[in-house]
């Protein structure tokens, strides 16, 4: 430890740590502009923390000189006074000062420097730097005339999420902090730079002139895109949200956001939300009230019920609904219906997820915490384009990678942007990761490579896996994927060895008729080179929805009941069955896929709450039909969807910042939202809708708040069985939590599986449904893009989402785009056996030559109107990832 | 008077920039008795002991920036040399580079077997075309003869040198800034500490020197300490290119021993002032210097006198001006230069250079509105002393503060009567 003192405070601290950290640590404050604590490296540019050292005649900047044995440091000398009051003088002698309008005033750090410093009037007058502001993208605008050149912007940029859009132009005095050439920003626009800004020089467009951070009421709560469940608040004004704030120091984004989370929440003002219930009457809906609506739901569900039993009756839980909503839907289903025909979207997600590592590990989740990624060595990612479809988490992996020196392996068949960091990139065939798996274990055994320890003290099925595994040759591997053996091998070696090795994988694996086994394999992968139960290694399955993880989790799922307890297991029904006071139907029900082949038939009514079939679904025109043929459909939705649009139906509800409750995030994060506004209109939550229909269905349904539901959730869910809404207020907990003083579970399996033993399944590969032929030459594959989310009802009514990926689009290799006489930009026709539909294409190399690409949000050209409604056999979930398409000109 | 000529012994000598007149003139011995006879420890010591210090300006040690780069670990380590001779009225180390390269060459393969170093690279600034054909040819031609490459002299020493040319940027000579612009980024100084000797280009220790004082290295080596310690003086020793120019009869590089006088230089070597007049100021080490009067002139030339004296050895840079300078205007283009070189990166400097020039129009073109505006000149130079990020900001004010010490009256007449005493347009010679 160094010692010092600073205004004659002793203090020690490391070797290495500069005086600004110094002097945080006793408790001296230094002013500063450039510094910004997320970044590793200091700037000292603005030179505002200088301080006089003993001995030195100069003075010195706080924030990059290293503490020095005995060093004597003086903040409040007169020279240290007037040297920082000259800086502060200079700053605003080019500084645009009014405050009056500036979006920064009252939050602004050279603002109140410069009060505390009593500077007045500049002595330095005439013409300043005068480059206006720039207003030419959709997100963010940027006041170069209040900008003080202090780069914390640049930096940020480059550090964080590893963009590096901007940077200083031109020098000395003509500085200016721009795209290079001046161009206008084209970047991610995840909104890093305007958090990290003191000054007013880059504000939101979305929330510019609609309240200061003075006027504006926090309120905590979870971003509602993706399952990397971001913390922020939701600053409220006048009863609208007009601007979100990261929540710095959370575990899981560390006060970062991407472009969804810091403009992407404006839908929820959106002129189209529904406001009150709505009943179709020859073809179309009029307003009722809420007494008519949902009477009219329960009679038809009880005449059905009586008519044709339980089980013709369906529901969709959602992902996007807190875990309160989703337990009271699958309980409403299951107590008041008395069906278990019940599932959510992650049938179309990670159903492959639950059921693989259900039964490799015996529980299907991430095994490790977002944070830990960063201090992985090897990162493995495949089927994940984690940059665009979890951003926070990409910025783990650019982390471990850029500052940490992690060696990151890619496999998959695009080019990601974290592709120039990978050491090895594996472009396979889509739908050949089993034997690129497989390929990779074969070298590892081959040659020594695996855990022998781990192997032998925890797992079991070893040596049939040995043999399956033993004619994936690189050779016969290369043939079939398409991967050259030297990356096979490379990838092999570098993940057995570089330790602790961690893989992140999304729906490029589970969303295949062989998905569930692609998840098997993944384990096999983890567990023959022993990165399981440890930091930084591990299975992690990336969740796509919100609470996509927590809708699984409080048994939105047709075979089993919260917290993954089987249906068919007589004790754990008595268990539900002594709870919740009613006899439970015992067969297990349909899953959505299932539901969905069966409306109009054996199906009659369906209860759809915050889902977008018409529009996720694969083979949408059969969708359509089946659902068109329901005897009854109700929809529970914010917007008027595609699917709202066919329902008998149709419910207003209430959106995430409309109320309390709690969503779990990929890493099994419970995490707590608060209401920050008033639903417009009538609409009402989905907690207060489910216990109103539930009770007029004669089953009793009674909380005063979501809290209630979640302690009800704990009595009878043993891994939620310590979380309470108390207990997360502040932070959230991840489970297995199983009682109140449980700290919940950074990683999973540490000393023996879910399951005791983690099993080996040996697994062939096998071919997926359908193949290029003569007829349809192109393996067609969707997916998602940064810009937009799942089926767009929330991000295509976001103004700067919307501006800035407007249109469907495929994306086609330029070998392909030439054969095919096709230009950049020009309307293609996209066709398979099931459909086709018209878009533009986007001529570029993301994916490799014989693939394309089309992102599936939007209803114009929508992607599932293609693809192919084949099933994984075990968790019923489609192939959405490969099927035969031709593209023409249109 | 003949000038004592160590470094520039070569030029002048037929086809002294080719490996042929190089070798005929004794060149590459020093490296062949180094890699044969020497451990780079004992070359290293050598230099130490030699006293010699960088001519770049900064004056720092070699031997011991030699040391401190030997001595650490890391691996690979880099050479540079710095021939981004940006300071204005500066062009000692432009004749060394166009007629002399493969003397620079030898210093900094010798600098290589010292510190355990394999790569080399010429930062030479954009603008001297000339030398860096010099540089490449030499380089070409030194491969070729294996006194560059693999095994030189047929040990196990190797060395490499790429020459790299600079953009245009004065900043670019401050060594961090000049790594940064030899790894492709835009040239603004780093923070040290680190220095380079422990992460320099690419993070690598590095050791940057600059030509003239690479160039010295080939006599350390061959002739010995004690030989090159007779000339010069005991605290700066060895010889210097005075880069000579302004008002005086004959400008040009004069090759003395440390320690020989401001008077001797202008008035012995450079033929004394223009048309007989009498000498105003000088600035003794380049733009960055502060200017000296008629007072002065006996100082030694050396980092220790003219430190002593209020100003700096620097660069070797002296610039003369006559009585009929207007000093503001003298101070004024002074400052021009600052305001277009300053990087940008910290307040002092960005935003002080830039005022400085500003006022200083102001006073010149008799728009100033009163005497405050001279002392707010000396406050802004003042605060970029104490306060500036690098030694850009730190000298940038410096001609300025001491033209406004010593002449003062002048720019008070051009503030209060509207007028320039001198009235005669300035030019400060090689600016």
């Amino acid at each position: 430890m160094i010692n010092l003192t600073i205004d004659n405070k002793p203090v020690s601290v490391e070797p290495g740590a500069t005086i600004l950290e110094a002097a945080k640590a006793c408790g001296v404050k230094i002013p500063y502009l450039c510094h910004y604590s997320k970044l590793k490296k200091p700037h000292g540019g603005c030179r505002i923390c200088m301080v006089e050292v003993e001995g030195n005649p100069r003075l010195l900047a706080a924030c990059t000189n290293p503490v020095a044995e005995g060093m004597k440091v003086i903040t409040g000398s007169e020279k240290v006074h007037k040297a920082r009051k000259f800086v502060l003088e200079l700053l605003l002698s080019d500084h645009d000062a009014r405050c009056i309008t500036c979006e920064k005033d009252g939050d602004c750090k050279l603002q109140k420097l410069a009060y505390e410093y009593g500077v007045e009037e500049p002595r330095f007058t005439g013409a300043r730097r005068n480059y206006g502001v720039r207003r030419d993208n959709p997100f963010l605008e940027t006041d170069h005339d209040k900008c003080i050149l202090c780069g914390r912007c640049v930096r940020v940029c480059e550090e964080i999420p590893a963009v590096a859009a901007i940077d200083f132009i031109k020098r000395g005095f003509a500085t200016k902090v721009s795209p290079a050439y001046d161009k206008a920003l084209n970047c991610v626009f995840c909104g890093e730079c305007m958090y990290a800004c003191p000054t007013g020089a880059i504000n939101s467009k979305i929330g510019r002139y609609q309240g200061r951070t003075r006027d504006l009421k926090a309120v905590e709560s979870v971003c509602p895109f993706c399952g990397c469940g971001c913390n922020y608040s939701l600053l409220v004004k006048n009863g609208r949200v007009v601007k979100v704030q990261p929540k710095k120091n959370s575990p899981v984004n560390d006060g970062s956001l991407c472009v969804k989370g810091s403009f992407g929440y404006d839908f929820i003002h959106h002129k189209d939300r529904l406001t009150t219930p709505l009943i179709k009457e020859n073809g179309q809906f009029r307003p009722a009230s809420w007494d008519e609506a949902l009477g009219l739901v329960a009679e038809k569900f009880k005449v059905i019920q009586a008519k044709t039993g339980a089980d013709s009756i369906g529901g969709f839980a959602s992902a996007r609904c807190t875990n309160e909503e989703n337990y009271l839907f699958q309980k409403l289903m299951r107590a008041a219906v008395g069906t278990n025909n019940v599932d959510h979207c992650a049938r179309l997600c990670h159903a492959s997820t639950v059921a693989g590592l259900a039964d490799s590990f015996g529980s299907g989740a991430m095994t490790n915490s977002i944070a830990e990624i960063a201090n992985a060595k090897t990162i493995l990612v495949t089927g994940s384009n984690t940059p665009e479809t979890h951003p926070i988490i990409a910025l783990q992996v650019f982390k471990a990678v850029r500052e940490n020196g992690a060696k990151l392996i890619i496999a998959d068949p695009r080019q990601l942007r974290f592709s120039p960091y990978a050491q090895v990139q594996m472009r396979h065939k889509p739908g050949t990761d089993i034997a690129l798996f497989n390929g990779l274990m074969h070298v590892i055994i081959k040659e020594g490579l695996e855990d022998k320890d781990f192997i032998a003290q925890r797992t079991e099925g070893y040596e049939e896996l040995k043999k399956v595994v033993e004619r994936y040759t690189p050779e016969y591997v290369e043939n079939i994927t398409g991967v050259p053996q030297e990356q096979i091998i490379a990838a092999a070696r570098l993940y057995a060895t570089n330790k602790p090795a961690s893989i992140l994988y999304s729906m490029g694996i589970t969303q295949h008729v062989t998905g569930t086994n692609g998840v098997k394999t993944i384990a096999n992968l983890a567990m023959l080179t022993g990165n399981l139960g440890r930091e930084s290694s591990g299975v992690n399955p990336l969740r796509g929805q919100n609470n996509v993880q927590g809708a699984c989790d409080v048994g939105a799922l047709p075979n089993v009941y919260p917290g993954y307890q089987k249906v068919a297991d007589v004790a754990i029904r008595a268990k539900f069955e002594a709870a919740w006071g009613v006899k439970l139907p015992a067969n297990n029900g349909l899953t959505i896929t299932e539901m969905v082949k069966a409306a109009g038939n054996s199906l009659k009514a369906l209860y759809v709450m915050g889902e977008n079939p018409m529009l996720s679904d694969p083979d949408l025109t059969e969708v359509k039909k089946h659902l068109e043929s329901l005897d009854f459909l109700v929809v529970q939705d914010i917007f008027m969807t595609e699917t709202a649009e066919l329902a008998h139906v149709v419910l207003p509800v209430a959106s995430f910042a409309e109320k309390d409750g709690t969503f779990t995030n990929t890493e099994r994060r419970v995490q707590l939202l608060h209401k920050a506004v008033d639903s417009p209109g009538e609409a009402r939550t989905d907690w207060q809708i489910l216990c109103d229909l539930s009770t007029r269905l004669g089953y009793n349904m009674s909380y005063d708040h979501p809290s209630q539901i979640m302690d009800e959730i704990a009595s009878v869910t043993p891994i939620y069985g310590g979380i309470s809404f108390e207990r997360i207020s502040k932070l959230g907990l991840q489970w297995p939590c199983p009682d109140k003083n449980h700290p919940g579970t950074k990683f999973l399996h540490k000393d023996k599986f879910s399951r005791g033993l983690g099993k080996f399944f040996p697994i062939e590969f096998q071919s997926p449904p359908e193949w290029p032929d003569a007829e349809y030459p192109l393996i067609l594959t969707t997916g998602r893009v940064l810009f937009h989310f799942h089926t767009g009802s929330m991000s295509r009514r976001s103004k700067g989402l919307e501006e800035v990926c407007p249109k469907p689009y495929v994306e086609i290799n330029p070998v392909d785009a030439v054969k095919l006489g096709i230009s950049d930009g020009e309307m293609v026709k996209v066709g398979s056996r099931r459909g086709e539909i018209q878009l533009a294409a986007a001529v570029n190399d993301r994916c490799t030559p014989g693939v394309i690409f089309i992102p599936f949000h939007f209803k114009e050209a929508a992607a599932n109107v293609l693809t192919i409604a084949a099933l994984d056999p075990v968790a019923k979930i489609p192939e959405f990832k490969v099927c035969a398409a031709r593209v023409e000109k249109a | 008077m003949p000038q004592t000529r160590v470094l520039l012994k070569n030029i002048g000598t037929p086809d002294s920039e080719t490996l042929d007149g190089y070798l005929k003139n004794g060149g590459y011995q020093a490296l062949k008795k180094a890699v044969s006879d020497l451990t780079p420890e004992e070359i290293v010591d050598s230099v130490k002991r030699s006293g010699l210090r960088g001519r770049g300006g900064a004056g720092f040690p070699a031997g011991m920036k030699w040391q401190f780069c030997a001595s650490d670990q890391a691996c690979p380590k880099y050479v540079i040399c710095n021939a981004d001779e940006g300071e204005p009225g500066t062009f000692k180390d432009r004749i060394l580079l166009e007629e002399d390269p493969h003397a620079v060459l030898e210093g900094m393969a010798l600098a290589g077997y010292a510190i355990g170093a394999n790569q080399g690279y010429v930062y030479i600034r954009g603008e001297y075309y000339k030398g860096a054909l010099s540089l490449e040819k030499a380089v070409t031609e030194a491969n070729q003869h294996h006194y560059l490459g693999q095994k030189i002299y047929g040990t196990d020493f190797d060395f490499n040198i790429q020459v790299f040319r600079g953009a245009g940027a004065y900043i670019c000579g401050e060594e961090t800034a000049l790594l940064d612009s030899l790894e492709g980024k835009a040239g603004r100084s780093r923070i040290k500490p680190p220095y380079p000797v422990n992460q320099g280009l690419w993070g690598k220790p590095t050791c940057v020197n600059n030509v003239e004082t690479l160039t010295n290295i080939p006599w350390v080596v061959n002739k010995g300490v004690d030989w090159y310690r007779k000339f010069g003086t005991e605290e700066s020793p060895g010889t210097k290119i005075y880069s000579l120019s302004g008002h005086v009869n004959h400008p040009g590089n004069y090759e003395l021993p440390m320690g020989a006088t401001l008077r001797e230089l202008i008035y012995e070597y450079g033929g004394g002032i223009r048309q007989g007049r009498r000498l105003k100021a000088v600035m003794p080490g380049g733009a960055s210097s502060a200017c000296l009067t008629e007072k002065s002139l006996d100082v030694k030339m050396d980092f220790h006198s003219l430190a002593a004296a209020g100003s700096m050895l620097g660069s070797g840079a002296v610039i003369v001006m006559d009585e009929n300078t207007c000093m503001v205007g003298a101070a004024h283009n002074v400052a021009a230069f600052f305001e277009h070189e300053s990087c940008g990166r910290c307040t002092p400097c960005r935003e002080g250079t830039h005022w400085i020039k500003r006022i200083l129009e102001r006073v010149k073109n008799f728009e100033a509105k009163s005497v405050a505006e001279i002392d707010l000149i000396a406050d802004l130079g003042q605060n970029m002393r104490l306060g500036a990020f690098c030694p850009l900001g730190m000298g940038a004010p410096s001609a300025a503060l001491s033209i406004i010490q010593h002449f003062r009256d002048e720019f008070e007449t051009h503030v209060k009567e509207k007028r320039c005493p001198v009235n005669i347009p300035a030019v400060v010679p090689g600016l």
